[in-house]
């Protein structure tokens, strides 16, 4: 598991490799907070699930803790490249009402 | 329904351990010739009953996880997870979508992901005693593809 940091103009991307549950998801919390916490111009927090190979409900936690903390810091986030059960997982949860989701492009 | 095969495991309740439990159960499970769709849903639903032990059932403490995987004719799998943790005072409200007790970054979604992946469900619990989750999903496989 791991997590690469990129910014580019207003965004902050973070890149999710590997597996998310709720043994490896405080790690990669950790990483996207700090990001967050010192981008003060950053507008959008841009979570980029293309290489997450599992995820289970703590991926969608992970998804709803980050949309609190960028909401107290005035950002908003978005999820891009979900495969088709992990998008299913995340709609469990009803976060599209509040964040942008997208699936991965085949 | 006739008994073709068994695995039974006992694991600590260690968070590490959560994904050799979805891999262990998994490759079990894949002499029913799974579909990846179909593993897939085998290794969220696991995850999820593995991570519930640890993080509710032995909340203050490292206990036992007893996972026990059966194959039965017709292609169907049984998974039961079970623990001798706190237990769950209301069940019904436990499988409520979204509800958790502990709050911070968990979902409260456990339950829903598992019911969504499985064919059948089951809790039992009783709070001092513990509790077992008991899942079963006909496999299609393959040749169904």
């Amino acid at each position: 598991m791991s997590v690469t940091i990129k910014r580019k103009n207003d965004y902050i991307y973070a890149f999710i490799k590997g597996e998310i549950d709720h043994h490896t998801a405080p790690e990669i919390r950790e990483t996207i907070d700090e990001a967050l916490s010192v981008s003060e111009t950053a507008k959008l927090l841009v979570l980029d699930f293309s290489e997450v190979s599992f995820m289970d409900s703590s991926g969608v936690g992970l998804v709803m803790g980050r949309y609190r903390y960028a909401t107290t810091l005035g950002k908003k986030i978005r999820v891009d490249n979900l495969d088709n059960r992990n998008y299913k997982i995340m709609q469990m949860s009803g976060i599209e009402k509040i964040a942008e989701i997208n699936r991965k492009e085949n | 329904m006739k008994k073709i095969n068994q695995m039974k495991m006992i694991l600590d309740s260690y968070s590490v351990n959560e994904g050799f439990s979805r891999v262990a159960v998994s490759a079990f499970a894949s002499q029913l010739d799974m579909t990846v769709d179909e593993l897939g849903d085998i290794k969220t639903i696991v995850s999820e009953a593995v991570t519930n032990c640890i993080v509710h059932a032995y909340k203050e403490k490292i206990g036992k996880i007893y996972i026990t995987c059966t194959v039965f004719e017709n292609g169907i799998l049984r998974v039961s997870v079970r623990d001798r943790g706190c237990g769950i005072p209301d069940v019904k409200k436990a499988r409520e979508p979204l509800y958790t007790s502990v709050g911070g970054d968990r979902s409260g979604l456990g339950f829903s992901v598992m019911e969504s992946f499985s064919d059948k469900l089951s809790v039992r619990s009783k709070v001092g005693v513990g509790t077992t989750v008991t899942m079963e999903k006909r496999i299609s496989g393959k040749k169904y593809e």
